[in-house]
């Protein structure tokens, strides 16, 4: 077990990238998930680590040691495929045993080995079944067993859940974890779904046509976006093209007036969280920005019901309200005059004219 | 509508099953009807039987072409059937795994000798062998090497075609798995490769020692005196006789080919494969 870090690592293809110049550093014992949609070099990043695809420049650093060319059979990581990946014609315990034979270890300790992680990952009775045998969750156990069981100083995990029916996917999901914990094992994860990355990881990395777009916790990621991109694809969200003064006054392209605290002035992407508006019937007092509007749309969540609202302006704004006691008076009917209100620090200011995919930083 | 749909529904199926019935008629009978000849005891080839012998079973013995002709077409067949798997296999795993310039170009090269006709391909290696001996003083013409080269040909298509078929079935993955494990390449192929690939392999041994085991008119051109093959040793007796022996000897023969084949699907699944 090591410490992973990636240092200006580039794939090209011809004179594309699939992945460009991303830095990373994975502590020890940590898991982070690459997370974004498909095509975005998530999974060549992860085979570069693997060794599976050869960088066109920059570096892999695993511990003190520089695999960057070194091929895959000699850079002790262990991964779990999509497909799992077993060996058909061995059983589930030779599948696993597959590893430490390649590394000479003696039988009597191999058996040890095998018998703990199956026991670990819960298939000690399992051991002798062949692969086609077992159900999708014990197969993917096996594959699991059989990347830990060799000790690898990075544990690589390509979308491990994909192709488990939803209610396992959420067991699995916690069992991964509290595994990953236990043993502190640095590990790297790959996945589309924002749910599970939330879920799982320490600290996200979120890429977007080949980049980094930004490195941080769940929560830098949903409440200090870096940009447009990041913003929009964890999580939902308002935004509102305009201008903004000296004074902190934002002046969307379609009229509204927004008041949102300091900033340098000047072309904005104003960024507003549905969950930090407020809606009523009566406007609030002492509130920075409240506006009136009409209730076009309304849809029940379960534990919020998402309103979207004409303003005067002519703009919508989404809104999120928790559903608290029912009969408290909180829903809105459709075509309910009402006011939403937000206070200035619920607004997120960035640079605006961006490309959507334009990196901004390889580093938290 | 409702009355008459089950009624429609019983005569497809009947249709079907007659069908499927002439299909396999067509396919046993010629099976059927020379291992039943095989017992007559009539001199020469006709119906309906005056009685039945085994005693053409004893003739085959007294037939010095045949009893060499199986060994030689048995040893032709086995040597083609290695030599044809060591060629073949390599060349499958690069038909398959690799990317390369002309790949297409050697898939259909090694599939060729498929489409070729027996007598065509027959008649140009003999010329091919000719032209080689008088350069080279080898003794190909009629002799055990020249033949079983020509067989190691017709041999090749098979192999490749069975073993990539069980090449493109396997997940590609499972190959990164192993290196991910600390496997080299040469380890991966022998410890993953090759033994997920194996009912393709096995196929590939059964099929090329049929094809070879039974080849007649590529080998025609290609038998010298004193060394025959069994199909040809047939063929020369058919020239002279018509009593049952040579329908005892099919008899045998098809007892052979479908005792190897049930063996053979014990281990593997051959309609799996094929």
């Amino acid at each position: 077990m090591a410490r992973l870090e990636l240092v200006g690592l580039s794939k090209r293809y011809g004179d594309q990238y699939a992945v460009r110049e991303a830095s990373l550093r994975v502590e020890q014992g940590e898991l982070v998930v690459l997370l974004g949609p498909s095509g975005c070099g998530k999974t060549t990043t992860l085979r570069m680590i693997a060794g599976f695809v050869e960088a066109t420049a920059g570096r892999v650093l695993l511990g003190d040691r520089d695999v960057t060319r070194l091929p895959p059979y000699r850079r002790n990581t262990g991964m779990v495929f999509q497909g799992y990946a077993l060996f058909p014609h061995l059983t589930a315990a030779d599948n696993v045993a597959f590893g430490l034979e390649m590394r000479r270890v003696p039988a009597a300790d191999r058996r040890r080995r095998i018998d703990e992680v199956l026991r670990l990952v819960r298939l000690e009775g399992l051991a002798g079944r062949l692969p086609r045998q077992l159900s999708g969750g014990q197969q993917q156990r096996v594959a699991l067993a059989r990347a830990l069981v060799i000790e690898p100083d990075v544990l690589l995990l390509d979308e491990p859940l994909s192709n488990l029916d939803a209610k396992l996917r959420q067991e699995v999901r916690v069992e991964i974890r509290q595994l990953q914990r236990r043993l502190g094992i640095t590990t790297v994860m790959v996945t589309h779904d924002q749910e599970e990355a939330l879920t799982m990881a320490d600290r996200l990395v979120v890429m977007s046509h080949g980049e980094i777009q930004q490195v941080g916790t769940q929560r830098d990621l949903y409440e200090r976006p870096r940009n447009r991109f990041v913003a929009g694809f964890v999580g939902r969200t308002n935004f509102f093209a305009g201008t903004l003064d000296a004074s902190g006054v934002f002046r969307t392209d379609g009229g509204l007036t927004i008041r949102c605290g300091a900033g340098g002035p000047g072309r904005r992407l104003l960024v507003l969280r549905p969950e930090k508006i407020a809606i009523g019937h009566a406007p609030p007092g002492d509130v920075s920005n409240s506006h009136p509007g009409t209730v076009e749309f309304a849809s029940y969540l379960g534990a919020v019901t998402e309103y979207h609202v004409r303003l005067a302006s002519g703009e919508t704004v989404m809104v999120q309200s928790a559903n608290q006691v029912v009969g408290a008076g909180g829903e809105m009917a459709l075509g309910a005059r009402v006011h939403v209100a937000w206070p200035a620090e619920a607004c997120l200011v960035m640079a605006d004219g961006e490309p959507d995919a334009r990196p901004v930083s390889g580093r938290p | 509508m409702g009355g008459a749909a089950p009624d429609r529904r019983w005569l497809g199926r009947a249709a079907l099953g007659a069908i499927v019935a002439a299909g396999y008629a067509v396919i046993v009978a010629p099976l059927v009807f020379v291992s039943w000849l095989a017992f007559f005891r009539n001199e020469v080839v006709s119906f309906p039987p005056e009685g039945y012998t085994l005693r053409w079973f004893g003739n085959i013995l007294d037939q010095n072409n045949f009893v060499d002709g199986f060994f030689t077409s048995l040893q032709v067949g086995l040597v083609a059937m290695a030599a044809g798997l060591a060629i073949g296999i390599p060349a499958s795993v690069a038909v398959a795994r690799r990317r390369f310039r002309g790949r297409e170009t050697v898939n259909t090269l090694l599939l060729l000798p498929l489409v070729v006709p027996g007598v065509v391909a027959g008649a140009a290696i003999y010329v091919f062998q000719v032209e080689v001996e008088v350069a080279t003083a080898l003794p190909l013409v009629a002799a055990f090497p020249g033949l079983v080269l020509a067989h190691v040909m017709i041999t090749i298509p098979w192999t490749v075609r069975l073993v990539t078929a069980s090449l493109t079935g396997l997940d590609p993955s499972t190959e990164e798995a192993a290196m991910n494990l600390g496997a080299g390449p040469v380890t991966t192929f022998f410890r993953v490769t090759l033994p997920t690939v194996r009912p393709g392999i096995v196929a590939a041994a059964l099929f090329s020692f049929i094809v070879s085991f039974g080849n007649l008119e590529m080998t025609l051109f290609l038998i010298g005196p004193g060394r025959t093959t069994l199909p040809i040793a047939i063929l020369q007796y058919l020239e002279w006789r018509i009593d049952p022996t040579i329908a005892a000897v099919s008899f045998l023969q098809i007892g052979l080919i479908g005792g190897a084949m049930l063996l053979t699907d014990r281990y593997v699944k051959l309609a799996k494969v094929i």
